[in-house]
Formats: structure tokens, C-alpha cells, sequence
């Protein structure tokens, strides 16, 4: 019997642990959890402090895509994910923790699409995240901070990851400030008031090496750092998402999705100025429109988009630099670098879920 | 004319002569039984090897555990993990409140190749998890009497003995204080150089199990080949009886218009349909022979190979179709013979119905050159084979090339017994035996193989006992063994028998890899209880003195076999190597071993746990000691053994071992016994032609009938005969070839005389009842019979 299948199983359990009803949704994510902590509206981000875990919080992510470039001008696309999923809420000690890990990477370019997953459990120092010195890591890839005294443990970081056939090692370097997301950090994700905890850090500047099938690539570029937690972010009858992060040329930011149910979807999008100035964008101001589907993976899923937001005069196609940046990992989902020009141009991450 | 009407017709012969379908009913019933029985066994042990390869693979795996057999600590593993070293933790012991062995894995780490039980049959959302599933087999649930009781879900994916947990759950039940090993993938790219505290061991424990057991299920396929091949020879007879007794009813059908292929075609429907159900009844009875056998060959690949396979049987629709596949061919095969004559026999043929039996005569001497043939390659193998296979191939060549060149020692046999014979009825009689010889030749071939198996096996299984015993009593020379469970109590335990002993000899052993296989390493105190009684089989000079020094290792037999070392070689221990002093014998252990002396075992192992002993008290006190040690020290029952249980113990494996070989020698025995009644009565329905100018000539019926009689037992006789240094030549095979190839150790072979009486008496008696009916059916056969040969031309 192949262990992927075990794995599949496992991913249900990682996502909703303790659950009598069927997965419903992206990954089980649709789902009422009792016992959890629930997003709270009033709360407001103390950092170090929410660097770190919410162990009380079903599912939880330090999610970073960074669009490079080669010394020859080549395009490429690095992820590095650490995911959180508790059993139960709180911590344990050894193996009696509840806290599940799994952590994802990938390096892509035009051709290639390779990645690795790794799994682990809580309590026993495999995996974790340590707020001070702050460290993200699972297994050998790390996520730590190499920020000076006194500054954001996240201004600065060293990050790496390896799996078969590649490798990365990066410097980041935050050129702006830390981003609240949504109403200052609470992100709604449907009509129905299903919401999460919600920051980014997309100013970073990258410098670094990727090992691409045995040769090492010296790289610059630009990441993006996403985190988020909640107990349950989908409604039940949401199936899945298009998320997009837009770095355009000119410095400002956008971050936009959209969950989709049977209806027209719940969009959400905030402009970020250069300066990191955030504007959560009123319901209907983005509009996302696929304009081309390619097989990918048994699946058809679009791989080329319009991202219109009318009020910041956005109207851009977006494309994937490789359309079969597909994560066949325990969850399966698609994500990778995208380059998008019309009224502006720049590069971005576009990350799709739930398609079957 | 309809076939149908043709096929009623062949088939009334049966309804006429009940007995005959019964024989051929029995005959292949009994050769489907033991095939089918015997590859019953097989696949279920089979079945239970993957199981047991599947709960993780985990003998297959490398893994890692501490230099001095401590618990990995927790935070190691984590440790090595962020150091990119791809383990999976185990915490693994003996269930409380049960006889089973828990395992807690990892699910998240656990390494791909680790093959796993059924997903379906796991409710992972109730497995990951503190307070998750325990999974026991089936069956084990109820006899669990656990403290503060876990959720147990039986399910039939987990060999005997095993019960499976998560890590979490596992900690917790077995209060483990750290982590029994750390499993890595089989070809896992290790990051950096192995840090010392820790040791990989890379145990291939599950393949050697199937290696080794593979020997063993060899030799029950073999069993049952012999009995099938045997079963067939009674179809044959049966099948060659009905179709002479038929040549009227093919006649006529003939000629009422049936063509050669359609008569051929009906008598191939008969068998198809008769061969079914006779195959329905033979694997019925396989299963009942798997059945009552399974149980002592559960405890064979147990006490041998430390195998696991449950005594129970499952059902395996595979076997089932296999064994009337096998039933069928078998016919088939049997009946091509007769098959192929009627397709060639002329329209209204009067052929002699003996003539087939001079034609089967003229065929003895190229047959005896095949036989010869096959008897130069089995001793060809014999010489210069190498390895299990040619020792198995030497056994078939050896047994098939008898069996062939039999009818021409026969032959040529009752052929000097008639020329010295004086007197016409003397004469008379040895020609009529060579002249049965043909006819009778299949049955007593299956009569001479079952023999010689029988002389052969029994051989081998009374030398291994012989020596078994003299070697139990060597090898268990001290009068009591105590395991300590702790450092603290072995000390405690050593100070207190200090005084109420004569010596106190430590037990110390290592784990360790010699010559690229998991070994043994043991230690030894030189003590007059090990120079006088251990058993060497091989030493150099100052054996006992430079092992003691430290100067020197003794192998035993196996690592000397396999290792092909010799007296003076090194053997490479941790440390550095060592020359060879001694070998000796170790039966019943699939493993290398090494014995050093224990102080220099110490020194290259520190870290061993140092729990067990051996002491010398007088005999006389030893059981009072026993009682007086567990009581003083709590010690359970299994911790303090006197010598005499463990050799009675060890007996009792020994015996169970082979209980299974005995009962499929009598069975085999039984069967020829079976082909033997078959064929006389095939011939005696045939003789009629032939004894009746004897009897009209002034013979009465009751010598002829007596004479026939004899003459089966003459047969018998001659044939065991032969049987008996055929046998000795395969016991000869079995020990010095087959068991050194598949266990590694060569045992003296033994005689036992009074074994083959037994056997000649019974081979008479078997021949005797096989030649009661015939001889019954004579003596009272009518007159007008006899005389009716002489008015009819058939």
C-alpha cells in the first residue's frame, strides 16, 4: 500500500481532527470546530507575541512566495510554508501534543515546478514556531531571524528549504512596515461572518541561491510573507479560493481573493500604498475574471486571469510563469509565480484551492 | 447417435462398478488433500509473513538506536530531525496486562517503504492522538485486561502478538521514558556522518525470516508433490482398469456410428466431470489436513525461525481453485495414457488386453536410462551443489532416477529368481511375477518413494534428535538462569547468591554486524563448566586459554558455514579482529553468533545491559534456590529457569518441529498403500486369461489365489529393499546437504534399525490388505469364469 494514501487520510485528520461529518469544503477547512478559539474582531496585533503560535486556534500559517530573478534575467518562483493544525486547542508536552506540522516548498521556473512536503508533530522539537529569537522550522528548513536589536523579528530573515532535485537558501530584508489585512487584521471571509487573523509582510527584498537539478543560481527579488489563523475560515458551502498577491512596479501592493461557493463568490481585496499604508476595499470593488483554464493535474484550473480593482485603476491580465505549478502534496492546491501587465505590470503569487 | 446418450452409456460402467468410481474417487481426493493441505499451510503462512512485514516493514528497515541500548531520548530526535536526519521514532514494548508486543509509530514520519496495514481498515481521526486506538488481531480484544482501558479495535491486517498505537498513545501506555528506536528509510540519504552515542543497524531480520522459512515450505511443497504424485498413480490404475473393462462398450458405441474424436471427447467429459468433484472433496479434506497440521507448523517456524504465524486458517479462495485445478490436471494427466490409445485404437478392435503391458515392458529399458541418468546428476550434485536448491535438486534426481530404473531391478530381479528356481510352479510363478511387473511397476514406484522418504526422514529426524539432546545437555551444563531486570538488582542478586553458589557465570551478549549480517556477540568466563561440557565441534590448540586471554573468539557452526571461515581466520568485531579459536554447535538459532571472553566483550561493549547469569549449585538444591531467589527478590516466575525445564522445553519445540514431517510420511505411506490395492485390482480383473489354463492344468483356485497373494508381498519386500538404501542415501542428503544449506548446521548421522522393521511391518501389512481384496475375489471367483476364458476369443 503506498503511504500517499495514508497521507491523504492524514490530511483530513490534520484539518479537522475530532470531526464525526465528512470533509466538507477545501480540506475539511468548511467546518464548525467546538473547543477553538474564534477570531475576535477587537483583537490588535502584538508583536513579538503574534509572530509566534496560537495554539488555541484550530489552523494556523507562515506562508512566504518570493518571485526571483537569475543573473541571465530568469524568472523564478520560491514557497515556503510552515502550516499549524491542532487536534485539540492548547499544548502538550512530547508526543501529547496536539499541534500538528506540515510544511510545504517549492522552486519554480517557466519549465520546472518542483516541491516537498514534510510532516511532523508538535512537542517534540521537530517543528515549531519560537517567538524570540524568532524561528519557524520543520525538520532542517528554517525560517529565523537575523534582525537587529530593538527592530520587527520578521524585518529581517534567513530562510531555506531542499527537496528532491532543489534547494534554496535566502536573505529578506523588510523595505516597509508589517500590514494589517482586512478591518486591522481581521480578515472576513464570507457574508456569513466567517473570518481569520490576518497580517503580511510584502515588502521584502530577497538576494540569495537557488539550486536548481544540481546547479546553483544566484538570485534577487521580491517576497511576500503571509500570516494568518483562525479556527475556521470557510463557510460550509465554500469550496475553495483564488488568492492573489500583485507587486507592482511602481512599490504599491494588492492582496485579493476570492471564495467561491455556488453563487458569484466572496471577494475581499486591500491596497497597500508604497508606503504600507493599507486600504481594506469595500465589497464589489475587485473584480476577478479567468480567462484561460489548462490542465494541470486531472484538473482544469485557470491559469490566466483579469484582476480589475476600477477605484485604483487596476485592470491587469495575470498569467502563471509555469501553468503546472501544481502542489500535489497531501492537500493538493496550485501555487505559483504569476506576471501580470495592462495598466500596470510587476509580479505576483497567485494561489488556487478546492479545484477538483 | 447423440452424445449424450453415448456419454450415459460410458457413464453406466460407473453405477456397475461402484467400487471402482469410489478408487478413483479416493485415489484423487487423497492427491488433492495433501496437495491442497499442504499449500494451505503455506499461504497461510505466507499471508502471515506480509502481515508481519506490513505492521511496518519494521525488520526491514535500518534504524537507529543508542550505543548503549538506552532509551533515545526525546530530545534527540528532535534534534536529529532539525539536523535533517529523515527518522521516525518508535517507542515499542510489552503490552501491559497482555502477551502482546505494542508499537507506537509516527504516522507523520514514518518512513515510505514502511509498508502499512490497509488504510481502509484504520480510523486515522481515532488513531493520531493521545487516548487514540490501540489496534490488536483479531481475537485479542477480549483476552486484554489493560489498565485504565484504551480504545481497542481488533483488526485481521496485524500479525499474532502485535498490537499497533500511535506514538503518543504508546508513550503513555508504556510510560516509556524515551524512544525505542529511530527508523529510517532504506536508502535514505543521511545528511552527515553518524554522531557516536548512537549505532545503525541496517537488520534484513525480515527477508532472512522469508530466506529461512523458505527452506522449510520447500520441503512441505515437496511432501506434498510426493503424495500428489503418488495419488495419481491409484487415478492411473483406476482410470486404466475402467478403460480396459470398457473396450466392449467403446466397440459397440463405435460402432453404432460414434466417431474415434467424439467417443474420445465423451470419455474426456467424464473425466471433466468426475475430476471436479473429486477435486471438491480433496481440497474439503486439505483443509481439514491444514487444519490439524497448521498448529504444529505454527510452532516449527515459531521455535526455529521466531517466525509468527497464527494456528489458525483462513479462507483462501485462491487454494481452493488452485487445488481442483490441480485435481483436474491431474486427471487428465493420468488419463492421457488410455486417451490416447482409444483415439488410436481400430474400429473394432479385439486388441489383447495385455498388450498395452508388453508395449509398457519395451519401454523399462529406456525408462532405466533416465533413471540412470538422473542418478548420475544426483550424485554429480551430491559432489560439487552447492546451496539449498541443489540440495533440493539432488533429493528430486535422486528419488525420480530410483523410481524410474526400479522396474528394471525388478526385472531383472524375479528374472534370477526364475532361473534358480527349481520346479514348474516355481517357474511358473516368476515368470507370471515379471510378467505383472508392467502393470504393477506405477504402484510400487509410489511404494518405493513413500518408503525411502519414509527411511530418509525418519533418519534425519532421529539423528537430529540424537544429537539435539546430547547437545541440550552440553549446552545447558549450569543447574539454574536468573535475569535481573535492572543493574541494581543484578548487583543485589550477585551478592546475595555469592555465597549460595558454586560459580556465578555471566550471560552477556551483544548486538553486532559480522561478515555484513546481524549478529550475536557473546561473552564467556572461563570456567571448567564451559571447557568440559561446551559443544565444540572444531578447536585449535589452547582453544579454552586463548579465548580466555582475550586472544581469541569461538563461531558457531552457522557463521563458520555461511562466513566459509576457517580455524586462525579473523573475524572483524567492534574493536578490531579477532582470530578464530573454535567452532561450535548452535542448534535451533538462525543467527550468526561469537563468543569472546566477557571481559573483552565488556571492554568493546560497555555499554550492554548486564542482567543475566548462569550458576552452578548442586543439583540437589537447585530447585530450592529457584523458589527462595523469587520470593526474595519478587523476581516473576520466567526470570529464574533450572536446566532441566529449558532442555524439557526445548524438547517439546524439537518435537512439534517435526511432528508435521511424521504426519505427512504416514499419510504418503498411506496413500501408496492405496495405489497399491488399486492396481492389483486393475490387474486381478485382467489375470483371469492368465490363470485360468494354470488352474485348468490342476491348480486349485485357492493356491492361485494364495500364490498371487504371496507374490504381492514378494514385491513388497523387494521393494523395500531398495527403498531402505535410497532412504539412507537421502537421510544422508537431508543432513549433510539440505539442513547445512538451510539451517547451517551439519548433524552426524544416526541409524535406527528397529525403525525399519517397523516400517517393513507395516509396508507388509499395507500389502497385505492390498492384496485381500484380489486374492478374496479369486478364490471365490466362479468356474464357468475360468472356463469361460477358454470358450470366449476375446
Amino acid at each position: 500500500m503506498r503511504v500517499k494514501g495514508w497521507l491523504a487520510i492524514l490530511a483530513t485528520v490534520l484539518v479537522c481532527a475530532g470531526q464525526e461529518a465528512p470533509a466538507q469544503g477545501f480540506a475539511g477547512m468548511g467546518e464548525a470546530v467546538k473547543g477553538f478559539a474564534n477570531p475576535d474582531p477587537s483583537h490588535r496585533f502584538a508583536f513579538p507575541a503574534d509572530h509566534g503560535a496560537h495554539p488555541d486556534f484550530r489552523i494556523e500559517w507562515w506562508y512566504l512566495t518570493a518571485t526571483l530573478t537569475g543573473p541571465d534575467g530568469t524568472d523564478y518562483g520560491a514557497q515556503w510554508t510552515l502550516f499549524r493544525t491542532a487536534l485539540r486547542p492548547g499544548e502538550g508536552t512530547g508526543f501529547a501534543s496536539p499541534q500538528l506540522w506540515m510544511g510545504h516548498a517549492a522552486l519554480t521556473s517557466a519549465e520546472r515546478h518542483l516541491f516537498a512536503e514534510k510532516l511532523g508533530r508538535g512537542g517534540v522539537g521537530q517543528a515549531g514556531v519560537k517567538v524570540s529569537p524568532f524561528a519557524a522550522w520543520i525538520d532542517d528548513w528554517q525560517m529565523i531571524s537575523r534582525a537587529s536589536p530593538g527592530a520587527d523579528a520578521l524585518s529581517a530573515l534567513d530562510l531555506n528549504a531542499s527537496g528532491a532535485g532543489f534547494a534554496y537558501r535566502l536573505a529578506l530584508e523588510a523595505k516597509g512596515p508589517i500590514v494589517a489585512q482586512g478591518d486591522q487584521g481581521y480578515s472576513v471571509k464570507s457574508a456569513a461572518g466567517q473570518a481569520s487573523h490576518y497580517y503580511s509582510q510584502p515588502f521584502y527584498t530577497v538576494t540569495g541561491t537557488i539550486t536548481l537539478e544540481g546547479k546553483d543560481i544566484a538570485v534577487t527579488g521580491q517576497a511576500w510573507l503571509d500570516r494568518e489563523w483562525s479556527s475556521q475560515p470557510l463557510a460550509p458551502d465554500q469550496t475553495g479560493w483564488d488568492w492573489f498577491s500583485l507587486k507592482f512596479d511602481d512599490g504599491a501592493r494588492l492582496m485579493g481573493f476570492r471564495l467561491r461557493d455556488g453563487g458569484a463568490g466572496y471577494l475581499s481585496a486591500t491596497w497597500i500604498d508604497a508606503d504600507g499604508t493599507p486600504t481594506p476595499m469595500p465589497p464589489g470593488a475587485l473584480r476577478l475574471t479567468p480567462l484561460e483554464e489548462t490542465r494541470v493535474a486531472g484538473r482544469d484550473i485557470p491559469v490566466c486571469w483579469r484582476v480589475e480593482l476600477p477605484q485604483k485603476a487596476v485592470d491587469v491580465t495575470a498569467a502563471a510563469l509555469n501553468p503546472q505549478s501544481f502542489m500535489d502534496t497531501t492537500v493538493p492546491y496550485w501555487e505559483g509565480p504569476i506576471v501580470f501587465s495592462g495598466s500596470h505590470t510587476g509580479r505576483g503569487y497567485l494561489e488556487m484551492t478546492g479545484y477538483e | 447417435m447423440r452424445p449424450a446418450v453415448g456419454l450415459l452409456a460410458l457413464l453406466s460402467h460407473w453405477r456397475r462398478h461402484p467400487f471402482q468410481l469410489a478408487m478413483l474417487l479416493v485415489g484423487l481426493s487423497l492427491a488433492t488433500a495433501l496437495w491442497s493441505g499442504v499449500q494451505a499451510i503455506n499461504a497461510e503462512a505466507r499471508a502471515s509473513y506480509d502481515r508481519a512485514a506490513n505492521v511496518l516493514g519494521l525488520d526491514g528497515l535500518p534504524r537507529l538506536t543508542m550505543v548503549d541500548g538506552s532509551a533515545v531520548p526525546l530530545a534527540r530526535y528532535g534534534d536529529l530531525r532539525r539536523a535533517g536526519w529523515p527518522v521516525s521514532p518508535v517507542i515499542e514494548g510489552p503490552l501491559p496486562g497482555s502477551d502482546l508486543r505494542l508499537i507506537g509509530i509516527d504516522l507523520l514520519t514514518l518512513p515510505t517503504e514502511a509498508r502499512l496495514m490497509d488504510p481502509a481498515a484504520l480510523d486515522l481521526q481515532g488513531f493520531v492522538a493521545v487516548g487514540g486506538e490501540v489496534l490488536v488481531p483479531a481475537g485479542a480484544a477480549a483476552r486484554l485486561r489493560l489498565p485504565d482501558q484504551p480504545r481497542l479495535r481488533e483488526t485481521a491486517d496485524l500479525p499474532p502478538g502485535i498490537a499497533l498505537a500511535d506514538i503518543a498513545q504508546a508513550e503513555r501506555i508504556l510510560a516509556a521514558p524515551g524512544l525505542s528506536y529511530l527508523l529510517l528509510s532504506r536508502d535514505a540519504a543521511l545528511p552527515a556522518d553518524l554522531p557516536a552515542d548512537l549505532v545503525l543497524a541496517r537488520p534484513a531480520a525480515g527477508e532472512d525470516i522469508a530466506r529461512l522459512t523458505d527452506s522449510f515450505h520447500l520441503n512441505l511443497t515437496a511432501f506434498g508433490l510426493l503424495s500428489f504424485a503418488v495419488g495419481l498413480f491409484i487415478v492411473y490404475s483406476t482410470i486404466g482398469l475402467a478403460f480396459e473393462q470398457r473396450r466392449g462398450v467403446f466397440r459397440t458405441l463405435r460402432a453404432l456410428g460414434l466417431s474415434a474424436a467424439a467417443l474420445t471427447g465423451l470419455l474426456l467429459a467424464e473425466l471433466l466431470l468426475l475430476s471436479p468433484a473429486a477435486g471438491v472433496i480433496g481440497v474439503g479434506l486439505g483443509y481439514l489436513v491444514a487444519a490439524v497440521l497448521l498448529p504444529d507448523v505454527a510452532a516449527t517456524l515459531r521455535g526455529l525461525y521466531g517466525a509468527e504465524v497464527p494456528g489458525t486458517l483462513g479462507f483462501r479462495p485462491a487454494w481452493w481453485l488452485g487445488g481442483l485445478a490441480i485435481s483436474v490436471a491431474g486427471t487428465l494427466m493420468a488419463a492421457a495414457q488410455s486417451l490416447w490409445r482409444l483415439w488410436h485404437l481400430p474400429l473394432l478392435a479385439t486388441a489383447q488386453p495385455r498388450a498395452w503391458a508388453h508395449q509398457a515392458a519395451s519401454g523399462v529399458r529406456w525408462q532405466a536410462g533416465v533413471g540412470a541418468g538422473l542418478l548420475a546428476l544426483a550424485c554429480g550434485l551430491g559432489l560439487w551443489g552447492v546451496g539449498l536448491w541443489a540440495g533440493f535438486g539432488l533429493l528430486a534426481a535422486l528419488l525420480l532416477g530410483a523410481a524410474l530404473i526400479l522396474p528394471l531391478i525388478l526385472h531383472a530381479l524375479t528374472f534370477c529368481a526364475g532361473r534358480l528356481a527349481r520346479g514348474v510352479l516355481a517357474q511358473w510363478f516368476w515368470a507370471d511375477t515379471r510378467q505383472q511387473l508392467p502393470g504393477l511397476s506405477l504402484a510400487l514406484m509410489a511404494l518405493m518413494l513413500a518408503l525411502s522418504a519414509n527411511v530418509g526422514v525418519g533418519t534425519m529426524v532421529g539423528s537430529f534428535r540424537l544429537t539435539f539432546t546430547g547437545w541440550l545437555d552440553q549446552r545447558l551444563a549450569s543447574e539454574l538462569y536468573v535475569t535481573a531486570r535492572s543493574a541494581e538488582e543484578a548487583a543485589e542478586l550477585t551478592a546475595w547468591l555469592a555465597p549460595r553458589t558454586t560459580v556465578i557465570l555471566p550471560i552477556w551478549s551483544a548486538e553486532t554486524m559480522i561478515e555484513g549480517q546481524p549478529a550475536e556477540v557473546y561473552g564467556m568466563t572461563d570456567h571448567a563448566t564451559y571447557r568440559d561440557n561446551w559443544p565444540i565441534l572444531l578447536g585449535a590448540a589452547e582453544m579454552w586459554d586463548r579465548l580466555a586471554a582475550g586472544q581469541a573468539v569461538l563461531l558457531n557452526e552457522q557463521l563458520y558455514r555461511r562466513g566459509g571461515l576457517a580455524l586462525g581466520d579473523l573475524v572483524d568485531l567492534p574493536g578490531g579482529a579477532l582470530p578464530v579459536a573454535g567452532v561450535y554447535s548452535d542448534y535451533g538459532n538462525p543467527r550468526p553468533q561469537v563468543i569472546v571472553a566477557t571481559d573483552l566483550l565488556v571492554a568493546r561493549f560497555p555499554d550492554i545491559p548486564r542482567l543475566r547469569f548462569a550458576l552452578r549449585v548442586d543439583p540437589a538444591q537447585s530447585a530450592a534456590l529457584a523458589q527462595e531467589m523469587r520470593a526474595v527478590f519478587d523476581l516473576p516466575e520466567a526470570a529464574v529457569l533450572d536446566n532441566t525445564r529449558v532442555k524439557a522445553m526445548s524438547l517439546q519445540v524439537f518435537e512439534r518441529t517435526f511432528a508435521v514431517t511424521g504426519a505427512l510420511n504416514v499419510l504418503t505411506l498411506s496413500v501408496a498403500g492405496v495405489a497399491i490395492f488399486a492396481s492389483l485390482m486393475t490387474l486381478s480383473g485382467m489375470r483371469v486369461v492368465q490363470l485360468a489354463p494354470v488352474w485348468a492344468l490342476g491348480l486349485t483356485k485357492g493356491r492361485l489365489a494364495a500364490l498371487d497373494f504371496a507374490r504381492t508381498l514378494v514385491l513388497a519386500v523387494l521393494t523395500l529393499v531398495i527403498a531402505l538404501p535410497l532412504g539412507l542415501v537421502l537421510a544422508w542428503a537431508l543432513l549433510a546437504v539440505v539442513n547445512v544449506a538451510a539451517f547451517g548446521w551439519r548433524l552426524p548421522m544416526a541409524v535406527f534399525p528397529a525403525d525399519w522393521l517397523a516400517l517393513a511391518g507395516f509396508t507388509l501389512l499395507a500389502a497385505s490388505l492390498a492384496a485381500l481384496g484380489p486374492w478374496r475375489r479369486l478364490a471365490r471367483m466362479a468356474p464357468a469364469n475360468l472356463l469361460r476364458v477358454f470358450s470366449h476369443a476375446r
